[in-house]
């Protein structure tokens, strides 16, 4: 437990410096990537790992800490993506890509729609047309798009972390 | 047998048969003779040199393929280490120019005091237009300083911590600055978007604006000093239909590319929220 808690602060730690520094200044229209959701989600997906939950812990934290966007906002999201890879990774398990996708789409949308809401209530003026595609489709794509390495990487990771997982 | 000549008359025979010799080589009749001589020497020269060398060349070439390859290595690696530091001093001299923009900025506004920084990062959130900057409390930074460039307005110091900051830029959806126009002095709100577009609202439908009017922050409800620069408009809209005319702006600064700014630190943002009138039960 404590190797995996502390697994996840130096990967997630990375993750965050790579999002700030590069991922967030790599922009398709006003949307841009989300290395920590995507890690997040991996992480949940792989069978036999623990400290799934901890990882979104860490990283809504972490998140909370380096954003404008509350703590509580990101915390509820990575959560609620960690659930959603714990629930899926024993459904679908044949076909872990295709989990990958659907965590990473529902994640997404769940996370925008949520800080979206948080923005409304802050009275900000945002039209839901323009934030639909202005940040919602382009993220999603560009999440889509990195699903597939993000997986490929943190399941490689995970094998090393549980070889004897990873060999079953 | 004794010769019939006696032994002087032989030497004088023999001299001057050289003598004529070499009178007549001295005189140009043995050139065809001494040329082919000549030819045939150096010919018969130059294809021992050409087999001797090929034999030196034989015996050699694998130490100085050895050397050759060593000194390629080498020489590759110097390359590679120059390039690497010609692009090093082409960053130092962009960095050297940015910061020199900077000073002067500061020199040509000498009422306020400044904190320079650089740009780190971008937050993580597509709905915020934030920046995170490499000074914080430790270096004097408070949240609400202004920050600018030397080209005009970035926006405000939003958060704090001990070695960073985090800037909400005015193109931030949640940005809104007072401002006034250079030319005509009207009074507007500048606004900024999910897209980072700057917009100008709140301007009456008597006003009469321009396409290339410059826009300055005016210093109205304490949030920014006056007068910086932000940017120019580049088109208007004005429907009859609606109570006030906006217009698009060009912003001065490219949020794109920032690299340094300048935090103005002895500059106190006014709370006014207290005394904006709220609806009575």
């Amino acid at each position: 437990m404590r190797r995996a808690i502390l697994t996840a602060i130096i990967v997630l730690g990375l993750m965050v410096m790579l999002q700030i520094s590069i991922a967030s200044r790599i922009m398709l229209l006003s949307g841009n990537v989300d290395l920590l959701l995507l890690v997040v989600a991996a992480w949940g997906l792989q069978e036999r790992v623990r400290a799934a939950w901890v990882w979104g812990l860490v990283a809504s934290l972490l998140a909370g800490l380096v954003s404008g966007v509350p703590w509580y906002i990101y915390l509820f999201g990575y959560l609620s993506v960690v659930g959603l890879a714990r629930l899926l990774v024993h459904r679908i398990w044949q076909a872990p890509l295709l989990a990958m996708f659907a965590v990473t789409f529902i994640g997404t949308l769940e996370l925008l729609m949520l800080t979206y809401a948080q923005r409304i209530i802050l009275e900000v003026p945002l039209a839901f047309g323009e934030v639909f595609s202005q940040i919602v489709l382009p993220t999603v794509l560009l999440n889509l798009l990195l699903a597939i390495p993000i997986h490929a990487l943190i399941r490689d990771l995970a094998g090393r972390l549980y070889p004897e997982e990873g060999m079953a | 047998m004794k010769s019939s000549f006696p032994r002087s008359l032989q030497t004088v025979v023999i001299v001057l048969v050289i003598v004529g010799l070499v009178t007549l080589a001295l005189g140009g009749y043995f050139s065809p003779v001494t040329n082919l001589f000549s030819r045939l020497t150096v010919d018969a020269q130059t294809w021992i040199s050409d087999r001797y060398m090929a034999v030196v060349d034989f015996l050699t070439v694998p130490r100085n393929v050895a050397s050759l390859l060593a000194s390629n290595t080498e020489l590759e690696a110097e390359v590679a280490r120059l390039q690497t530091q010609v692009i090093d001093l082409q960053q130092q001299v962009t960095e050297t120019n940015i910061l020199s923009a900077l000073v002067d900025f500061a020199r040509a506004n000498p009422e306020y005091s400044y904190k320079a920084a650089s740009v780190i990062g971008r937050d993580p959130s597509p709905f915020l237009r934030y920046v995170i900057i490499n000074v914080g409390s430790n270096e004097g930074v408070l949240p609400g300083m202004p920050v600018v460039t030397d080209k005009g307005l970035v926006g405000r110091v939003e958060a704090v911590i001990a070695e960073a900051a985090r800037v909400q830029l005015v193109t931030d959806a949640a940005s809104a600055v007072d401002v006034r126009l250079q030319a005509s002095n009207i009074e507007a709100m500048l606004e900024g978007s999910v897209t980072g577009e700057l917009s100008l609202n709140m301007i009456s439908q008597d006003a009469i604006i321009q396409v290339g009017d410059v826009v300055l922050t005016s210093g109205l409800g304490g949030t920014y000093p006056p007068n910086l620069l932000v940017g120019q408009v580049v088109s208007i809209r004005k429907l009859q239909s609606e109570l006030f005319q906006q217009a698009a702006i060009q912003p001065n600064v490219d949020f794109s590319q920032l690299q340094f700014i300048l935090v103005i630190t002895n500059f106190n943002p006014v709370d006014i929220s207290p005394l904006i009138a709220t609806p009575g039960p």
